[in-house]
């Protein structure tokens, strides 16, 4: 029952969610009926009731043997008679007669001031209410649902973002409310032998998030597209999310370093998937990642950068997107490799505070200036779950690819300033004396 | 056909009933929902007015939703009862049980407002 559009609108609106509302009409699945309420030119005198309503809602539950029906929005009503005290007992009438006819009524209406809505529905209909919100933050638009009530069933009381897209709407819930993560126990190599090496001799573990924060040119795509084919040589797949540069900047610039990732992506076991990061919402990012692991099923996931996503959005939207992706992917056992752009070799605050903690391996990178050569500088900052090493060494990269060597000339006065304790945690002077 | 007195545009003429010859100017319809007292009620109110201030100019329609649900639609009705006029134009609609005779008087234009 629709109260403020038309069927062809409806129909439209309909189809742009992906439904072919003529379609399910012909094959009598839906019933519409457009209930114009025209108050100009309507006048009231004595006594009436709504059951020429009640009347249509029968004739059209009948007419398809509907289970459940939408009136939207019966708001409507409101603004057509002016005799409160008649409407309200005859929407109580309505639901209790829906109730009785076992049809699950789904009531639109709109936020009121004091109350949930305006009119105070939630009196009648209170067996649930789902509360939608629409809030623009720094230029993004992100939708959100919160369930308010919904008697006799336990239920999440956070809000959820939701996407409408060309597929229907979906939700994202927070699956790692009961950390159920399914630890796995077998090894992925990185890619470099000698990263392995410095992992306990055998790598990351499956099925967890690594991150690879650095300075601009520090090496970070080398090391996340270096793993990506060692992912593809080993016959699995990878999907490799850029954000930043696109497929084919990418198969350029990695074939200056010998990784040729074009065979592996016409053998389909590489995707890229390039888009810019803040040119969408955190959540049409969600929901693409979601898709595209779906459908693709790899074996490992990167993100090059994930900072850019950080940009789109507040910091806890974004960390709260960020939480629920790993989940997502990790929960798959799928390995996640990251990488995070440290401004001036100093970590992002964003990282510091948001990921850091989400992640399972930190690996940073540093550069260096010592005499005339930029040096680079790699160690592991943390690695859950197995002795590494806590060696600062070298990344050397050059046209035969990646490999990580002794630094040769140990000098500390060389070392960047904020050098660095095996904790990870920066022994700044500066910081010190203030 | 050359009659002009039933177009909208003619609200006042048509209150003074001009139509005289031919079919009858005054086309209403009543909806309702059974015999309830309130649809009694409503009829027997329509037919003292109309006998009072339209007598012979008029016809009344009972529509019985119960019998007819298809034909709600048509006429957007929600409530029940629902006088329509549907001569002359434009539609008008008074809903409840038409107690109120100064009130269906204006509602259906045979007396101006005010």
């Amino acid at each position: 029952m629709t109260f403020e559009e038309k069927e062809k609108d409806l129909t439209e609106n309909f189809a742009s969610l992906g439904f072919d509302l003529p379609a399910l009409v012909k094959a009598k699945k839906i019933a519409i009926d457009y209930v114009k309420i025209e108050r100009s030119e309507i006048e009231e005198t004595g006594e009436y009731d709504l059951e020429g309503l009640f009347v249509r809602i029968a004739s059209a539950i009948d007419s398809v043997g509907a289970k459940r029906i939408v009136l939207d929005t019966i708001e409507a009503l409101f603004s057509g008679f002016s005799d409160d005290s008649i409407l309200r007992a005859e929407l109580r009438r309505l639901f209790g007669w829906l109730k009785e006819k076992g049809v699950t009524a789904i009531i639109t209406g709109e936020k009121g001031e004091n109350l949930l809505t305006k009119h105070g529905l939630e009196e009648y209909v209170a067996d649930c209410v789902i509360y939608l919100d629409h809030r623009v933050n720094e230029q993004l638009a992100t939708r959100r649902m919160k369930i308010i009530k919904y008697r006799g069933s336990k239920h999440g009381t956070s809000e959820f973002p939701f996407l409408i897209g060309e597929e229907g709407i979906s939700v994202f819930p927070i699956t790692s409310l009961a950390l159920t993560s399914k630890a796995y126990h077998d090894r992925v190599s990185s890619g470099i032998k000698e990263l392995d090496e410095m992992l306990d001799n055998k790598g990351f573990y499956r099925g967890t998030a690594v991150l690879i924060s650095g300075s601009a040119g520090s090496g970070k795509t080398s090391i996340a597209a270096q793993y990506a084919a060692s992912v593809c040589k080993g016959g699995k797949k990878a999907i490799y999310f850029s954000f930043e540069e696109s497929e084919d900047q990418l198969l350029r610039n990695m074939r200056s370093i010998g990784l040729g990732l074009k065979k592996w992506v016409n053998k389909g076991d590489l995707k890229f998937v390039s888009n810019r990061g803040s040119g969408y919402g955190l959540e049409a990012h969600l929901v693409l990642a979601h898709k595209v692991i779906d459908e693709f099923k790899p074996d490992a996931v990167i993100m090059d950068p994930i900072n850019t996503l950080l940009e789109s959005g507040t910091l806890d939207e974004a960390k709260a997107m960020l939480a629920r992706l790993l989940d997502f992917i990790k929960n798959k056992g799928v390995t996640l490799l990251m990488t995070d752009l440290a401004i001036r070799g100093e970590i992002s605050e964003a990282t510091e505070i948001g990921i850091s903690s989400l992640c399972d391996v930190w690996i940073k990178l540093n550069m260096s200036v010592e005499g005339r050569t930029k040096q680079r500088l790699l160690n592991i900052l943390k690695a859950r779950g197995m002795k590494h090493s806590h060696e600062v060494r070298n990344l050397m990269i050059s046209d035969k690819g990646l490999s990580i060597k002794d630094i040769e000339m140990y000098s500390p006065a060389a070392w960047p300033r904020s050098g660095l304790g095996s904790s990870g945690v920066p022994l700044s002077a500066e910081g010190g004396a203030r | 056909m050359t009659h002009s007195t039933s177009s909208g545009s003619s609200r006042a003429r048509e209150t003074e009933g001009r139509t005289r010859r031919g079919m009858k100017a005054w086309r209403l319809k009543l909806y309702v929902a059974g015999t309830t007292p309130k649809s009694l009620e409503a009829f027997d109110n329509l037919k003292r007015i109309c006998e009072e201030y339209l007598k012979g100019k008029y016809c009344i329609e009972i529509i019985d939703l119960i019998k007819k649900p298809k034909l709600a639609k048509g006429d957007q009705i929600v409530a029940i009862p629902t006088l329509v006029r549907k001569l002359p134009t434009p539609i008008k609609k008074i809903i409840g049980d038409l107690s109120n005779k100064e009130k269906v008087l204006v509602g259906l234009n045979i007396v101006k407002k005010g």
